[in-house]
Formats: structure tokens, sequence, C-alpha cells
């Protein structure tokens, strides 16, 4: 390591990390600024539809220039005092800890049970929770639209076994979001379950046993807390995205459905209102401030571990 | 048993709501009635229809362009990117870089989407570039995003892996940058695969990011894909879905076979190298 960093020289290393870093610079960091710029400016008639934050005005009379800076914080006055905006931001964030909730009450068993499978199988089995992930999510989503409609294959089961007579319809609800937002992120918790669960020392448990433990005690006393990191990850990778989530409210949910993603969505396309558009984003972006250093912290500390 | 009957339960249940509606919608779409939950016969006239539908070809063909110009371009940046994160030791502004390469990954989308758009306008209005929207500053947002999961996968391979080669190399007198053409980058080409299909995939299937950034005559495969569900569904998407999977996972099992022989054959290399190197007593 030592050697690697004397031998290349310093300006190498600097010229070898700028492409990719000035890239994020420009494509990640500045993007965000310059939303937080547009949050704070006026909505206008004109192309692109906001007014500046920067104007030089020339005064005729006095034969001066200035430079007015115009901050405007109305449209997080409005999200403060708008209903419908604190309400889709309280509806995300219940959609989101639902989803995450139903992933690892169906992740961690799974995961668990292919850690505990044969070596030879565990490769396979985890391919079978991955490859899913690599069909498209818009595909994935538009399957559950022909299972949960009116008609659709639960419908029809539920009135082919005599359950239900009447048509039953899933879909444009909240539950056909719980349902697809459940589906599609399942395999972010399955994987870091999985990672964790896999490289749990299989002699603990037996020692428990020995020593006398019932294995649902030995479970929730040393696995479980064991494959906590494992738990933080998955829940993690499942519920900052879902926060935002946008395409499956849209497809699976009700007209009623809020969930801020949406609303951003509207915002932007349907009233091409870019200021109020931009202040939902820093919002929302705020919510997610402490989950996703959280997450950092615990993806930094797990690529150390593999060291 | 009994916990071992649960989980065995929990697995199939699992993989069954992971796969039964898969199942349904390549099932549906060999469905000869329009009507897509009644089985009226089977049939390939949606397949049909589909290669007749221009706007969805051209959109497919487009779409493709984007994942490979974009997989590309995220296979260089992101291994640069996890290089210098596993490979570099602390280095100025590492925190802040560290960051921006894993943001991205749980970035909600909407967030990515105006974000770039606005920077493309703003840029615009600066610089006179990018004149107007398409497939550059898609090419350009999609790798923004993708580049940090070939670096996660490309650090945490380099992480994994020994550094002695390369260290060895170094010192028998290699060049940084030769013992990196020649050491690390075959020794990491497998994560630099599946970095580039995960890139590839991710662009693929991108609706909301595209949405901001595409301009008018540039519609996306799933721009395409999504409108259309958005006013009912149609044996014709069910086809196409199909198809794409078929591709996918033909792609998968190509790739996972051609990795599997070649983890064979640096097993067997190493033996042999094991059996020549080491003095009889010692093995």
């Amino acid at each position: 390591m030592k050697d690697l960093l004397s031998r290349v020289g310093l300006w190498r290393r600097g010229a070898v990390i700028a492409v990719p870093y000035l890239w994020l610079l420009l494509f990640f960091l500045v993007p965000f600024l310059i939303v937080f710029g547009i949050s704070l400016s006026e909505a206008v008639i004109a192309q692109p539809p906001y007014a500046p934050l920067v104007d030089w005005l020339h005064d005729e009379d006095a034969g001066t220039s200035k430079l007015q800076l115009v901050l405007n914080l109305s449209n997080y006055l409005r999200l403060g005092e708008d209903e419908l905006y604190v309400l889709a931001y309280l509806n995300s964030l219940k959609i989101a800890l639902v989803t995450t909730v139903c992933c690892l009450l169906i992740g961690y068993p799974m995961a668990y049970a292919i850690a505990k499978a044969e070596p030879a199988k565990r490769g396979p089995l985890m391919m079978l929770v991955i490859l899913p992930f690599w069909t498209s999510f818009l595909i994935r989503i538009y399957a559950w639209i022909g299972i949960l409609k009116a008609n659709g294959v639960v419908d029809n089961l539920l009135r082919w076994t005599g359950i239900t007579t009447e048509p039953f319809e899933l879909l444009y609800s909240d539950w056909a979001v719980y349902i697809g937002m459940t589906y599609c992120y399942l395999p972010f918790m399955v994987l870091p379950l999985y990672a964790t669960l896999e490289k749990l020392d299989p002699t603990l448990l037996e020692a428990a046993a020995d020593l006398g433990c019932r294995p649902w005690k030995a479970f929730l006393t040393v696995t479980l807390p064991l494959s906590l990191p494992g738990i933080v990850a998955g829940s993690l990778l499942v519920f900052i995205p879902s926060v935002g989530e946008f395409v499956t409210p849209e497809l699976l949910g009700g007209p009623d459905t809020l969930m801020i993603g949406r609303v951003l969505w509207n915002e932007f396309f349907a009233n091409r209102d870019w200021p109020v558009a931009s202040a939902v984003a820093i919002a929302l972006l705020l919510f997610l401030v402490v989950p996703i250093m959280a997450f950092q912290h615990v993806q930094g500390r797990q690529t150390e571990a593999g060291r | 048993m009994k916990r071992l009957g649960f989980l065995a339960w929990a697995l199939w249940f699992g993989y069954a709501f992971l796969y039964v509606p898969i199942a349904l919608l390549v099932v549906y779409s060999f469905n000869e009635s329009r009507l897509v939950t009644v089985w009226g016969g089977f049939s390939t006239k949606w397949y049909a229809e589909l290669f007749n539908n221009d706007q969805l070809l051209s959109a497919a063909g487009l779409s493709l362009q984007v994942a490979a110009m974009t997989a590309t371009a995220s296979v260089v940046l992101g291994t640069i990117a996890g290089l210098a994160l596993a490979r570099f030791g602390r280095f100025r502004g590492r925190t802040l870089f560290g960051g921006m390469i894993t943001a991205p990954l749980v970035m909600p989308e909407v967030i990515t989407g105006l974000s770039l758009l606005l920077l493309f306008v703003a840029l615009e209005q600066l610089t006179g570039w990018p004149d107007g929207r398409g497939i550059t500053t898609i090419t350009i947002a999609h790798t923004t995003f993708t580049m940090a999961y070939v670096a996660v996968i490309v650090q945490s391979r380099l992480v994994s892996m020994d550094e002695s080669l390369e260290e060895a190399a170094m010192d028998l007198g290699a060049r940084p940058a030769k013992v990196f053409f020649v050491i690390t980058l075959p020794l990491i080409a497998p994560a630099i695969v599946s970095g580039w299909l995960l890139a590839f995939t991710l662009s693929l299937d991108d609706v909301v990011v595209a949405s901001f950034v595409s301009g008018p005559g540039s519609t996306t495969l799933p721009m395409v894909i999504f409108s259309s569900v958005k006013f009912g569904i149609s044996p014709q998407i069910n086809a196409l879905a199909t198809l794409m999977m078929l591709v996918v996972s033909t792609g998968i099992f190509i790739a996972s076979l051609v990795m599997a022989r070649q983890h064979r054959q640096k097993q067997r290399d190493e033996q042999m190298a094991v059996q020549e190197t080491v003095p009889r007593p010692l093995r």
C-alpha cells in the first residue's frame, strides 16, 4: 500500500482521480446547488420558467449599475401552509416504512434460509433472488396490474374459490402500492442480509445449543443481534429510495395515493412550476440527509470489513 | 426440524412472490384474447404486432444506444473511482468523493432527474451547451448515477483482492500504469463485466430521470412503455417484456458461464503453479 502511494507520483494520482471527481462535482453536486437556488426564485411565464436570482440593475439617471439578489422564501412557506404537501410527505414516510417492514419480514427468512443451505446451493439460490432485479423495473410493476385489477388474476381466483362474489379490485389503492414496492425492493433487502448472515460463525450457535439454549432463543440472542448491520443496510437501501418513489404509486396507486415523488412530478410537468418543484426536492433531501449519511456510514464500514 | 420447515416455506413463498408475476406475464403474452386476463387460446400475434410498431422499435433502438454508451462511460469512470477509493488511501477530499459515490445509489430518481435538468438548462444559458436536450443529456444523466454502482462493485472487488501481486510487479520495476493494465485490470475483469451489464440494465430501465432530461424526439423505450401502461395494459407490452427478459437472462447465463469457466481455469493454473514451485517436502 505504502509502496503504491510513494511510487505513483502525487500529481499523477491527482490526475487519475480528477476525471471522476470533476464529473461528480459537475453532474451531482453542482445540480443540487442549482436546485436550491431555483427553489428561492419566483415562477414566471418565460423560458425557462423562473425568475433569475441575480440581476444587473442599470440606473440611467445616476449612470450606475448594481447587482441585485432576490431571494424568495414563499415556495417554502407554501410547502408548510398547504396541507397537500405536508400530507404527501407524511404519507411517503408511511408507505416507505411499511415497504421496509414488509421487505424485512419476507427477506430475512429468505436470506437466513439461503445462508443455512449447503454452500454449493447458496450461489444459485442467491442468483434466483437477484435475477428479477435484472429485468425491467417498469415491467415488473406492469405485471402486477394484470394480477390486481378487477377481473384480474386475484379477483378471478377469489371468485372461483367462492370467497367473494362481487368484483374485487386491489389495484389503484395503497395496498397495491405496498405490494408493488415490496416486490421491487425485495432483492435490495435480501442481498445485504445474506452477506452478513453468511459470514456468521456457526460455532456460536453450536456453543449456545451446547449450553442448553433453545433454538429460537439462540436466534434472538445470537443471530439477530449479529445480523443487525445487514438489517440496517438493507432497510436503508429500501427506505431511502422508497420515500421518493414515483413510478409505483403512479401506476398502481389510486388518485388519492399521495406521495412526494408524485407531487414533485406534477408540479414540474403538469403545473410547470419549477421553483416549487425545486423546493419540494430540497425539502425531501433534508428529510433524507440523516438516513443517507447513516447509509454511507454502514456502507463504508462494510467495505472496510471486506479487507 | 420444525424451524427448518418454516424456513423452507419462507424460501418457497419468497421465490413464488418473485416469479409468479413474471411467469403470468410471459404466459399472457401468448394469449389470443385482447383481454389480458381471459385466456383465449395460444397465439403469437402480439409479437407480430410488436415488430410492426415503429414508434416502439425506434424508441428501443434509442434506448439500446443510450444504454451502451452509458455502460461504457460509467465503466471507465466507475473503475477509476473504485480504484481511487480502494487503493489510494487517504487523499484530499476523499470523504466528499466517497459521499458522491454512495449517495446516487439511494437518491430518489425524481431528485436526480430534476437536478440534472436544471443543470442542463443553466449550462445552456451560460455556455450554449448542451444545445437542447436529447441523447447526450440522457447519456450524461444515466452515466452519473450508474457509475456509482460500478465504483462500488469494483471497489469491493479490489478490497477483497490480495495486493501482493501488484506489489510484486512494482518491486520488479513495473510502472504503475503497466501494473494497472497488466495485473489489476485482468483481476477485476469480472467486476467490470458485471458493472457494465448492471449499468446497461439500469439505463435501459430508467423512466424517471430520462423523462426529465430528454427532449422532443428523444423518447426512450421505458418512456413509451410507461405512457402506454398508464392508459391500460396491452398484450403487446407483455410480448415486449417477454423478449426483454429472454435477452437479459440469456446475457446473464452466458456471462456467468464464461466467468465460471475462467474461475475454474484460474484455480487449475494456481494449483499447477503451487505444484511446480513448492518443494516436495512442503506439499
